[in-house]
């Protein structure tokens, strides 16, 4: 008796906490939402009139068409550059046992554990030194720093599982590296390019600090501009500013939705094998 | 796999080339930069003044206690939190994708996003003031933005899951034989936690608190956006982001991050002496 008690108690408790949690989250979130749809929202539950006036009016006045499109340019040309330098280093990481594996895996570690603002201010300052910031360039090169080492971790495994018999019989049968490359080792790893490319674009649209310190009004993401409008209160109307977090959430989220379909939640924490 | 073949090294050397030239480049670089910077002044002259000047000044030194005062404590608030609810979620439970899915929505959302919402949320006529105030149990709106807590609030939505998410990935790793074996011999629930499951949680315990702590340590926009950013919650990373961009003092700035840097390795290893300490050797048997 006592025992099924105890039971069900912790099932209580779990579930309360798990519903406050999301509550908490939800409520953010709808607010938010409801907020940025919203005209005289000062007091009560819901807004007594809802508009759509604050999209048209963040669409005009900010550039939204370039804050999107530097966002997508920055995101994809982070993912291809990064896959392009990782793979070989996960490949050689994979495949072979070498003196100083340990430490270079180590150095691979350093960024993801680091923060970005504990190096991103001595980055960026290399960037303004040899005239990258505040270009879509310097961009991209910054957000690569803690994306490169995430790929070559996430592609390890993926290489591993693929049977060096394939590659020893293809190169046998006379193909050569590229071949063997193009045509067994990618076909075969796809699963963790993908898992690998979808989460780096996930990690780049959200990512704040190292964009924010490099980039300027040309160059800057979805989420840098949300930053500076909601740090400039009063610049432009709390609403508009909300109508901006909406457009980023959903991105955000569908990029999620997408990262989801190939990876579980609790790959996309840091974890250590 | 070990290829014996004459020119493998060479190989390897190929394969790691671009990866370990682009960490030396944008990542060692620019430290080794930030090092020196922070030891010269304005004309490339040794000095050790932006260190002297940091610690000596109260205003600027005092951001290591303040940002230690709201760092050290949702640390261990996440992490504290994170181990019943992974070892209640250890064999899985019902509705497992829909909670962590709910968890991963803040932490990939970003800061940005969270605190803005939490602004409008958590103030004096958000919804949480209404309820709080519909249900009788304060009179007046409690004040949750621009201050402390708030940032502290912004720092646990996003670290309890991180923590939480980083544990589950540790707890269900362990061999559930080993829970059953110490149940059969007579152990309790509780003595089958702290004496088999828990050791065996160190190690993740640690990591997770390490990786929590520097994330915590290193606040910025949620310090801004929903604290005092120019008392309270003037955390180290905005005095290393004021001296840089709006007193374009690279060499003072340099000496702050450098000194936030060394303070995340003291406490990170601060972490990694007292386990091996504590815990010798359990955590590696019983890994299943």
């Amino acid at each position: 008796m006592r025992k099924g008690f105890s039971i069900r108690l912790t099932d209580v408790l779990f579930v309360t906490a798990i519903v406050l949690f999301a509550a908490f989250v939800l409520g953010i979130l709808l607010t938010v939402v409801l907020n940025s749809v919203s005209k005289g929202w000062y007091h009560g539950v819901l807004p007594p009139y809802l508009t759509g006036e604050w999209y048209t009016y963040m669409a005009q006045d900010q550039d939204l068409v370039t804050l999107l499109t530097v966002t997508f340019v920055v995101a994809i040309s982070v993912v291809v550059l990064a896959l392009l330098i990782a793979y070989p280093a996960a490949y050689a990481l994979a495949r072979h046992e070498f003196r100083g594996k340990g430490l270079i895996l180590s150095l691979c570690l350093l960024p993801m554990i680091v923060p970005p603002m504990a190096y991103g201010i001595p980055l960026a300052m290399v960037m303004y030194k040899f005239h990258l910031a505040a270009k879509v360039a310097g961009v991209i090169l910054v957000n690569l720093v803690p994306i490169v080492p995430f790929c070559i971790l996430i592609l390890i495994p993926f290489i591993e599982q693929v049977s060096t018999n394939l590659e020893s019989a293809a190169k046998m049968l006379g193909a050569r590296p590229m071949t063997i490359f193009r045509r067994i080792l990618v076909p075969l790893t796809v699963p963790g390019l993908l898992t690998a490319g979808i989460l780096s674009i996930v990690k780049t649209i959200s990512m704040f600090e190292l964009t924010y310190l490099v980039a300027s009004g040309r160059s800057q993401t979805i989420v840098v501009a949300l930053y500076a409008d909601a740090y400039a209160a009063g610049a432009r109307p709390p609403q508009a500013v909300d109508a901006l977090a909406v457009v980023y959430f959903l991105l955000a989220m569908l990029c999620l939705a997408i990262a989801l379909k190939f990876v579980s939640p609790t790959q996309m924490v840091f974890k250590l094998k | 796999m070990t290829f014996s073949e004459p020119g493998t090294r060479g190989r390897i050397a190929a394969l790691l080339s671009p990866a370990l030239l682009f960490v030396l480049i944008l990542f060692i670089y620019p430290f080794i930069y930030g090092m020196f910077l922070s030891l010269t002044d304005a004309d490339g002259a040794f000095t050790l003044d932006n260190y002297g000047r940091f610690f000596t000044d109260d205003w600027d030194s005092a951001t290591i206690l303040t940002t230690l005062w709201i760092s050290l404590p949702v640390t261990i608030l996440n992490v504290a939190a994170s181990i019943p609810f992974a070892y209640y979620m250890r064999r899985g439970v019902r509705g497992e994708k829909l909670i962590t899915f709910l968890l991963i929505v803040p932490i990939t959302l970003g800061t940005v996003l969270i605190s803005e919402g939490m602004l409008t949320f958590l103030g004096p006529t958000g919804w949480f003031n209404q309820l709080l105030m519909g249900l009788h149990l304060v009179k007046n709106p409690v004040q949750l933005t621009h201050n402390y807590w708030g940032v502290v609030l912004s720092l646990a939505i996003q670290g309890f899951p991180f923590a939480f998410l980083m544990l589950l990935g540790y707890v269900s790793g362990v061999n559930p034989d080993l829970e059953k074996a110490a149940q059969m011999l007579g152990a309790t629930k509780t003595q089958t936690f702290w004496k088999v499951l828990f050791p065996l949680l160190i190690p993740g315990i640690a990591i997770s608190f390490c990786l929590n702590f520097v994330m915590c340590f290193s606040v910025f926009p949620s310090a801004v956006l929903l604290g005092q950013p120019s008392g309270p919650t003037r955390v180290i990373s905005i005095a290393a982001y004021q001296w840089a961009f709006e007193k374009f003092d690279f060499n003072a700035s340099s000496a702050i991050s450098m000194v936030m840097a060394a303070i995340e390795l003291l406490v990170i290893s601060l972490v990694f002496v007292g386990r091996s300490r504590f815990y010798k050797g359990a955590s590696i048997a019983g890994k299943g």
